[in-house]
């Protein structure tokens, strides 16, 4: 029926994302105004400048998303009783899944590098690489990973719902900022509770590849602690749990602002999901390169000698 | 009493919008609407769905940014205010949802408390009474404090969302759609609670609303919308300003056809889209 078709739109209309003003008032689409032999070309260009102008304009209103929660959470830090449930669900409850990824990992690890240091007639310097690459990177890689994966995901989804059953207008609506009730706590307990989630990540790792190294691959015990010990510096710990708090306030502010601008109906929920994950992800992977490269040009610029394998 | 309620709206309004122009993307909803609304006013928006007046109504209370226009409440520009600006503002008016939007992880009790907390208005020891009371006032037992949203009939949820948005003794009360998808009982227990709101709290509310029974009990003035994409370039999208009365009298056809409810030339759409 028409009436219904268009009760849809409005509906659809009515709940747009709201906070910003940059959605309501795009108008991207190129307009025909010639016709001719360089209409096609024309329309490309066209097409193009849509493209780039709407990137763009995502970009900015994900900037300006993460600009409006750091400021709300200096001008009105979140309470106890909003703070402690969220806590919680990101921090308690991931804990077993990211001991679990932790241990296997470190296995892994082990696995892998011995299978190419044995040939080398470097197993015993196991303990070295193994510990190294997890506490600097699959650590803090992996706990990020799932964390995107298991709570992002259920943020972009709780959010996306209550924008879509008006939740979020109600609370906008009895003067509770939605940006300071919703995201807000949900940024600190990620920023929070990533370090340690990663110390957790780190730690199963580090026993899970001891107890594989040792007990099944025949390491001797002595020469893979005192390798471990000699290589893996503080600040090797620092640089896993530093590049974490990035991933951490990623993973909040990617996943709420997909939820805050979840597109209407079950499947706009369902694409919030998703893109929360698949997003946080590929920026977790951006950021801990871009990390990477600056801490590396530090650690040498602070100790030039610099730590040797060999 | 509508002529004298006109006159005080006109002296001294409460809401102000100007020229107000909302798209999304390349669709226009809204176009240069004119509006204001006087205090202790009550004033119904209907129109057909997809007109364009929850949009209105969420730019009213700034859920919705204009494309183009002011909406002034109470001489505050909307738009003009910072985000804990609105946030006070906000304060003063109280938003009924087409389908209550009570928050489903909290309890009945929780969601009607929430305003209380959230302004600090709610001592603990009495913020049990208070609800209670609140809720005793929409005609809902204490028994459903303690209860979800999700266990509750529409009607009720209803009634839960009005005591919520009373909660804080709004100055205005805006109403989404208050009686669709009620029963034609449960519709006239909230058109009664409407006007009985309005006597005890002396709010000025917005009813916007397709029900044409709810218009006529409670409005004093009532604005007729039309869908932009059924009107020309310049034509006003308010097709109908005026009473009750007025309105039966209209001789627009739009106008009657909707009073009346005939689909009229919608048939002929209907049709086409059969053929």
């Amino acid at each position: 029926m028409p009436g219904e078709s268009n009760c849809q739109a409005t509906n659809a209309a009515g709940r747009f994302p709201l906070e910003l003003p940059i959605m309501a008032t795009g108008n991207l689409q190129p307009q025909a105004i010639h016709s001719g032999p360089l209409q096609p070309l024309r329309d490309w260009i066209g097409e193009v400048g849509a493209a780039v102008v709407g990137r763009a304009s995502a970009v900015g209103n994900f900037a300006l998303f993460s600009v409006r929660t750091i400021s709300w959470l200096i001008i009105r830090p979140p309470n106890r009783e909003t703070l402690l449930p969220t806590f919680y669900q990101v921090g308690v409850r991931s804990l077993p899944v990211v001991a679990l990824t932790g241990t296997f990992i470190g296995m892994v690890l082990a696995v892998q590098t011995y299978f190419q240091f044995s040939q080398l007639g470097l197993a015993t310097r196991l303990g070295a690489v193994i510990n190294m690459t997890l506490v600097r990177e699959l650590g803090p890689v992996l706990a990020a990973t799932m964390l995107a994966g298991r709570v992002g995901s259920a943020m972009a989804a709780e959010l996306g719902t209550m924008r879509v059953t008006e939740q979020i207008d109600a609370l906008a609506s009895m003067g509770a900022n939605p940006v300071q009730y919703l995201v807000v706590p949900r940024f600190v307990a990620c920023l929070v509770l990533i370090p340690t989630l990663v110390v957790m990540a780190d730690f199963m790792g580090v026993v899970g590849g001891y107890v594989y190294s040792v007990f099944v691959l025949n390491i001797d015990m002595h020469h893979y602690r005192v390798n471990s010990a000699q290589y893996v510096a503080a600040w090797d710990l620092f640089y896993g749990l530093f590049k974490s708090l990035f991933f951490g306030a990623t993973i909040a502010l990617v996943s709420c602002h997909r939820g805050f601008h979840c597109s209407p109906g079950a499947e706009g929920v369902g694409r919030a999901a998703t893109a929360a994950f698949v997003h946080s992800f590929v920026l977790i992977l951006v950021i801990d390169l871009m990390l990477g490269i600056v801490l590396d040009k530090l650690y040498m610029t602070l100790w030039p000698s610099g730590a040797r394998l060999m | 009493m509508a002529d004298t309620k006109r006159e005080l709206s006109n002296s001294d309004p409460l809401v102000q919008i100007r020229n107000l122009s909302v798209e999304f993307g390349q669709q226009a909803v809204l176009r240069n609407i004119n509006l204001d609304v006087g205090r202790g006013e009550t004033l119904a928006i209907i129109g057909e769905s997809g007109c364009g007046k929850t949009v209105l109504l969420k730019s009213i209370i700034g859920l919705i940014h204009p494309t183009r226009g002011d909406v002034l409440f109470d001489q505050h520009n909307l738009s003009q205010l910072n985000d804990q600006q609105l946030t006070q503002q906000r304060i003063r008016f109280g938003f009924v949802f087409q389908n209550a939007a009570l928050f489903d992880s909290m309890t009945v009790g929780q969601n009607v408390a929430f305003p209380l907390k959230r302004h600090g208005q709610g001592i603990h020891s009495e913020l049990y009474e208070s609800v209670a009371s609140r809720l005793a006032e929409v005609g809902l037992p204490e028994s459903v404090i303690q209860k979800k949203p999700a266990e509750l009939s529409g009607g009720m949820r209803k009634r839960v969302g009005l005591a919520r948005a009373l909660a804080l003794n709004p100055e205005m009360v805006l109403y989404d759609e208050p009686t669709t998808g009620l029963d034609p009982i449960m519709s006239d227990v909230i058109n009664e609670l409407i006007l009985h709101t309005r006597k005890r709290y002396t709010v000025t509310s917005i009813v916007v609303t397709h029900d044409m029974r709810t218009a006529q009990k409670v409005a004093d003035r009532i604005v007729m919308l039309y869908p932009l994409s059924r009107l020309s370039h310049d034509e006003y999208q308010i097709i109908f300003e005026g009473t009750s009365e007025q309105l039966h009298t209209c001789d627009d056809p739009r106008v009657s056809q909707f009073v009346r409810g005939e689909a009229g030339e919608r048939l002929m759409e209907m049709h086409d889209l059969t053929m």
